[in-house]
């Protein structure tokens, strides 16, 4: 089990344990977290589970590949922090892991 | 595969049943209708037949479609296009039904966005989660210059002649459209959030070549908001690395895929339920006699959105549409496996 800690635009902070080898998408959607909609159902279809990567987990992360960076051109207000969150499966390297769920998924 | 392409302004289209969405579900839903001897068309708004499965995910693996231990999306449409060759269904693409009625005589009358109308005696809605739309980026006020300024689609390329033109994306419809307008319009401008892009390499090169020569101009950044009065664009600002710049442009396309909407199935006058449409577990029929509703857009207790949920549906409704389209003819069970008129039906050889 690993720790993940969902960051709201309005400063609230929701930590919920999630099972290794699930996704931050799937996490989060169990876990009922708003700001998450996952339209496509985690296929890295859409970009509707956009998140930013808090700095500190950055490098832990990793970058988005090549179809995950074609992905994130549908969603809105993109950074460099910038993940599809069905995208990066939990492990115990990320116990602790903190995003922050965008002003808005499109 | 019998595609209908844009039937005459005002021609009406006689059929026994219409299937709204092409998808697994309706697609499936031709073979049981077909075994019945019962004719559909079908309408999607999409340009090709298989729904979610082949514009989503067409090269993802499927694992939960019985007998098929892995299926790629496009490779289910494949499978059920060439099961219901037999019935030779007619596809009617990149039309959206926006109104549906019921007629004197108890048939339905539907038209399509493109002025197709087609009367039926039933109606299998199987349109999924909606239909595709076009994403409307989050921007303020972003409505008040639809339709003025800002389209998601090209209907009419003289809409921006001697135009501003800031097109915005990365993937072909945004290159398609920058090399099309380029030359008509006064000022064009591309925006993408990266230098990097999905559209064919060849467009790009193009792209590139144009602002080479100063034709156009190419600007990385993101658009973070819109300016203008009474819904006419008279710039966009843009986030760039480096800062914030300013587009002149009075006229914008967006293009950042699709979305599902439930769209004009809301207004067809059926019970709704959270933008689902309620069935009875028997025939899979809505509050409206005669108009079905099968797959992913209809609720019923214990629902579950699944391709095989969708085809024990369409069995079942196609039974109860028998009803209504063959009155005076009972009908019989039988199994393909042994029936030698459903085996004529399909087409199998002694």
């Amino acid at each position: 089990m690993a720790k993940v800690t969902f960051k709201q635009p309005d400063g609230t902070e929701t930590t919920v344990e999630a099972a290794a080898g699930v996704t931050v998408m799937e996490a989060a959607k169990i876990n009922l977290m708003s700001g998450i909609e996952a339209e496509c159902g985690g296929a890295c279809a859409c970009a509707t589970c956009h998140v930013y990567i808090d700095a500190n987990w950055v490098e832990k992360t990793g970058k988005p590949n090549e179809m995950e960076e074609d992905m994130l051109d549908f969603a809105f207000d993109v950074r460099e922090t910038s993940r599809l969150s069905c995208q990066i499966k939990i492990s115990d390297e990320l116990d602790g892991l903190v995003v922050e769920v965008p002003e808005k998924q499109f | 595969m019998s595609v209908v392409q844009g039937t005459d302004q005002g021609e009406v289209i006689e059929t026994d049943v219409v299937i709204i969405g092409a998808g697994p579900v309706g697609l499936f839903a031709v073979f049981e209708l077909g075994l019945l001897d019962i004719k559909a068309h079908l309408i999607d708004i999409l340009d090709k037949p298989g729904g979610q499965c082949a514009e989503l995910y067409p090269e993802k693996p499927i694992y939960d479609i019985p007998a098929l231990p892995e299926v790629s999306g496009q490779g289910l449409t494949d499978r059920l296009l060439e099961q219901i060759k037999p019935f030779d269904p007619a596809f009617h693409f990149n039309e959206r039904v926006d109104r549906l009625k019921r007629l004197e005589d108890g048939r339905y009358e539907l038209e399509t966005d493109a002025g197709t109308i087609f009367r039926a005696k039933v109606v299998v809605i199987a349109a999924g989660g909606g239909s595709f739309t076009p994403k409307r980026p989050p921007l303020k006020d972003i409505e008040k210059f639809e339709g003025k300024s800002v389209f998601y689609t090209v209907r009419r390329m003289e809409e921006f002649r001697d135009r501003d033109v800031l097109i915005v994306g990365g993937g072909d419809s945004a290159l398609d459209w920058v090399l099309s307008l380029q030359p008509i319009a006064k000022s064009m401008t591309l925006m993408h959030r990266r230098d990097d892009f999905r559209a064919a390499p060849h467009s790009v090169q193009q792209m590139r070549a144009l602002v080479g020569a100063e034709k156009m101009r190419l600007v990385i950044g993101q658009v973070s908001e819109l300016k203008g009065n009474d819904g006419l664009l008279a710039s966009a600002t843009v986030k760039t690395k480096t800062g914030e710049e300013t587009v002149v442009c009075d006229r914008l396309l967006p293009f950042f895929g699709l979305t599902m909407k439930l769209g004009p199935v809301a207004d067809w006058g059926l019970n709704l339920h959270e933008n689902l449409v309620p069935v009875d577990t028997e025939k899979f029929e809505t509050s409206e006699g005669g108009i079905f509703a099968i797959g992913d857009i209809n609720t019923y207790p214990g629902k579950l959105k699944l391709i095989l949920s969708g085809f024990h549906e369409a069995a079942l409704m196609a039974r109860k549409a028998h009803s209504y389209i063959h009155p005076d003819k009972k009908l019989l069970f039988q199994y393909t496996t042994s029936s030698s008129s459903l085996q004529k039906k399909l087409g199998v050889r002694d």
